[in-house]
């Protein structure tokens, strides 16, 4: 059983998301920051016409904040109530990876991400840590 | 012809067409279970329906074909030639009646009996065989059908049968909501290429720029009208609440519906409906009295409930009027002491107007008993919060004795609507304009600034105080303290004004409003946002959401005097004027004081010339300065003017002349005006509808002294404007 991860960069650590979630990968926009809202929301962003609201995943998974000059990617992921955007450091390949390969997040990660992160997936050079998307969209817009 | 026989002749000319096809299917395939029941199921919509509406004739005929077919779903009897035959000279007298229907309305005489034996003698099994039996030809001709019909048939125009069906498509509302995402799109884009041309004089651009922008709004429009319905359509559950609410209060009731017809956007018909239906119970359960009651006050026993729908200038207006017994403003003002809304001392100066408009207090009710319907406490304010979430407004008048009279008035659309914009920090706001009172500069030379009222910022805005709220405050961000003047925009949310300060002032734009995502639905300052003409995205300010944030709503120090002020400017003076009405900019309408105009005149463009950067025009032996009406009252004028001559309106004023371009001269109307003082603004002292139309009134003299950098035109400061 192999599977498709779209693969990025945060904070220096490899993550993947199912491929099929994945509408498209953009590159940094131009962002309109919302007043009071929580914090992992960076800004809103016009996709074709479309208002898409990027979450800062450095936020989300609890890493040190970007440079305040940094010009994230957008992996723009599909929901039930439209598209998201994740920002992302940097983007990666496609990957295939095998289930072989997986195993569960330690129990040592903090509790905070281990809903995010259900596991890796060992690579020849690295890990791939996987994403879940609906668990970083935050319940509300699960897929 | 009625609403409801054209969409039944819609609706069954489209079902018969697809019954044909069936049942010569169900000839080939007489086991297809699923065949059966589509034509079962076409004629018993047909039957049920004509039952509805009173077509005997039609009724009959489709009634003794479902009992056929529903024999044959059931199994008890087999599909046969000779059935299909019988059932098809059913469908087609009943296509023939459809037809007459169609053309005048009423069922044509005839007598069907003989088909109808057919159709039963199949039933009891008399007619399963034989050559006795009557072939189709013979039913119809035992059938007879009268002789419009029969011409008809015979007509080489026949096509026309079908008029009504083909007139009008069914259309996926998703594709309507598409279309309208859409045109929103292109909105957006046309507000862009405006922006980016308007820059360039003598463009190649402009022409075509100007030509797309009329045909978009002409599509928005037409694409807006698609979405429309019938408000009948949210008002048909509401005889039988009417009814059961009679029956179970042991009142006489009557309710009258006037202007099912009004259309407004299915969107917006889904908010009211509750809010209507909740008004209607409201007026049933309290409004209106016990039979004996209304005998003793010499009314009739019959209670009235009236509904009324119609368009006013852009809006929808709902009217919900009993002649019950009015609202008792000392138990309410009573009410509102008990609940500690109010001082005693206060509650005892408030006329009743005031009085009333603890009526949408949350949890305020008057009912003396908690009946099943109505009184829990969950009333007006209910009400009042579903209209305003939709940019509505809710007026409540009352005369003890003679009944109560809600108002609501609701936007026609939800989809596309008129903001300003205005910047707080580095980005930009849009302000939906029906929460828009006005627009006053503060500060600067010789004139009061803000005042402290124990911490609270404060303006004295024609005598009385206007509670501040700063943008950049409630957004959280940094503010550059205020130097000298501040733009202010004067608010009104849920009964209440406030005046919001802003950074800086933009345009006023039609905007397209799109829903936040679910990560900042919690974000209640916010209703949604937009995409502006440079592709950037702003935010819509949600105004009651951003007035209870900052607790302007709750402020009960505030309460009387915005409750003075909102009783003041709501009050309507009446004169009988007459009056110019022109257009200024696209579709504004804005009335003059005909006493005001000395001459109506037409300018050659190329007469129009320049002193000290100023237009003006030789006129009579005189230079007299010109200005344009559109822009002197904050429309954007019509850039692409290239008209060669321009009406021009001239008016004198202490022996000096002015000349007021307008965009054209409609008509001069003589009429009792209502002045609405609620929707004035810098050169406009009210609305009111003339010729149906919400039209601004002008005020000529600060438009003159504003606008004309001559000092001696001005009229001395505080004189009167032309309506006040």
């Amino acid at each position: 059983m192999s599977q498709q991860y779209s693969t990025f960069i945060v904070d220096g650590l490899l993550f993947g998301v199912d491929v099929t979630r994945v509408q498209e990968v953009i590159r940094f926009q131009t962002m309109t920051p919302v007043p009071r809202a929580p914090e992992v929301v960076r800004g809103l962003i016009n996709l074709r016409g479309q208002i898409v609201t990027a979450l800062d995943l450095r936020v989300r998974l609890g890493l040190t904040p970007a440079a305040a000059n940094a010009q994230p990617m957008n992996v723009v992921v599909r929901t039930d109530e439209g598209a998201v955007a994740f920002l992302v450091d940097a983007i990666g390949d496609v990957v295939t990876v095998d289930e072989t390969a997986w195993e569960p997040a330690p129990a040592t990660l903090v509790a905070s991400v281990r809903e995010l992160i259900p596991g890796a997936y060992k690579l020849d050079d690295r890990l791939l840590l996987q994403l879940d998307v609906d668990a970083a969209l935050g319940t509300a817009v699960a897929a | 012809m009625d609403d409801l026989l054209r969409d039944f002749l819609t609706e069954s000319n489209e079902n018969l067409l697809q019954l044909d096809r069936d049942i010569v299917a169900l000839e080939q395939h007489p086991e297809d279970a699923s065949l059966i029941n589509g034509i079962f199921r076409t004629i018993h919509t047909i039957k049920g329906t004509c039952g509805f509406i009173g077509l005997d004739r039609l009724e009959a005929v489709a009634h003794a074909a479902e009992s056929v077919l529903s024999a044959v779903r059931e199994g008890s009897l087999a599909v046969s030639d000779q059935l299909i035959s019988d059932v098809l000279a059913a469908v087609d007298v009943i296509k023939a009646i459809l037809a007459h229907l169609e053309q005048t309305e009423a069922e044509p005489a005839g007598d069907d009996s003989a088909l109808i034996a057919i159709l039963n003698a199949i039933l009891t099994g008399e007619r399963a065989e034989g050559p006795k039996g009557l072939r189709a030809e013979e039913v119809r001709r035992v059938t007879p059908l009268s002789a419009p019909v029969a011409a008809a048939e015979a007509d080489p125009v026949a096509e026309q049968r079908s008029a009504i069906s083909d007139s009008t498509l069914r259309v996926h509302v998703d594709l309507l909501d598409k279309l309208m995402t859409l045109v929103g799109e292109l909105v957006l884009d046309r507000n862009r290429l405006i922006q980016l041309t308007a820059h360039l004089d003598d463009s190649v651009f402009a022409a075509p720029v100007q030509h797309l922008n009329r045909v978009t709004t002409d599509l928005q429009e037409a694409v807006m009208k698609t979405r429309m319905q019938p408000i009948g359509g949210a008002w048909t559950k509401l005889p039988r609440v009417v009814r059961d609410l009679a029956h179970a209060s042991g009142k006489k009731l009557h309710l009258d519906m006037v202007g099912a017809e009004t259309e407004l956007d299915r969107q917006i018909l889904q908010a009211i409906a509750d809010p209507m239906t909740h008004m209607i119970r409201n007026s049933a359960d309290h409004g209106v009295e016990m039979p004996a009651d209304r005998k003793a006050a010499g009314k009739p026993e019959m209670g009235t409930i009236r509904l009324k729908a119609y368009h006013e200038g852009g809006h929808v207006i709902i009217e919900v009027s009993d002649d019950g017994a009015g609202i008792d403003a000392d138990r309410v003002r009573t009410k509102a002491i008990e609940r500690g809304l109010v001082t005693r001392e206060a509650a005892e100066g408030m006329t009743e107007h005031q009085v009333l408009r603890f009526i949408f207090e949350p949890g305020f009710s008057t009912a003396k008993q908690i009946t099943s319907v109505s009184g829990r406490g969950v009333g007006m304010d209910v009400v009042r919060t579903n209209i305003e979430r939709i940019g509505g407004q809710v007026e409540l008048h009352s005369v003890r004795g003679q009944g109560t009279s809600v108002r609501v008035k609701i936007p026609l659309t939800l989809a596309i609507i008129p903001a300003l914009v205005v910047v707080a920090g580095e980005h930009r706001y849009a302000i939906p304009q029906v929460n828009l009172l006005e627009l006053v500069r503060i500060g600067g030379d010789g004139t009061r600034g803000v005042e402290q009222l124990h911490g609270a910022p404060v303006y004295r805005l024609r005598g009385r105080l206007l509670p501040l709220v700063y943008l950049s405050r409630v957004l959280g961000l940094e503010r550059a303290e205020s130097r000298g003047a501040m733009n202010m925009v004067v608010l009104q949310a849920e009964g209440r004004s406030f005046g919001l300060v802003v950074d800086a002032l933009r345009d006023s734009e039609e905007i397209v409003v799109k829903p936040l995502g679910s990560h900042l639905k919690q974000v209640s300052v916010f209703a949604g946002a937009t995409i502006m003409g440079d592709g950037r995205v702003a935010l819509i300010l949600d105004v009651p959401g951003l007035a209870r944030n900052a607790h302007v709503v709750d402020d009960s120090q505030s309460r009387d005097s915005a409750a003075q002020h909102a009783r003041r400017s709501s009050e309507t003076h009446r004169a009988a004027r007459t009056v110019l009405v022109v257009q200024a900019g696209e579709r504004e309408r804005v009335a003059i004081d005909l006493a005001r105009v000395n001459r109506l005149e037409e300018f050659r463009r190329d007469a129009i010339e320049f002193s000290h950067g100023v237009p003006v025009a030789q006129y009579r032996g005189d230079v007299i300065p010109l200005l344009s009406l559109s822009e002197a009252i904050g429309l954007p004028s019509l850039t692409q003017d290239d008209r060669e001559r321009v009406p021009v309106i001239v008016h004198s004023q202490n022996g000096h002349t002015v000349g007021l371009i307008v965009d054209r001269i409609l008509d001069i109307v003589a009429d009792e005006l209502v002045i609405h003082r609620e929707r004035a603004r810098d050169g406009v002292v009210g609305t009111a509808v003339i010729q149906g139309r919400v039209t601004d009134l002008l005020d000529l003299d600060s438009i003159v002294s504003r606008n004309v950098a001559i000092a001696e035109l001005t009229a001395p400061p505080n004189t009167a404007g032309a309506f006040a």
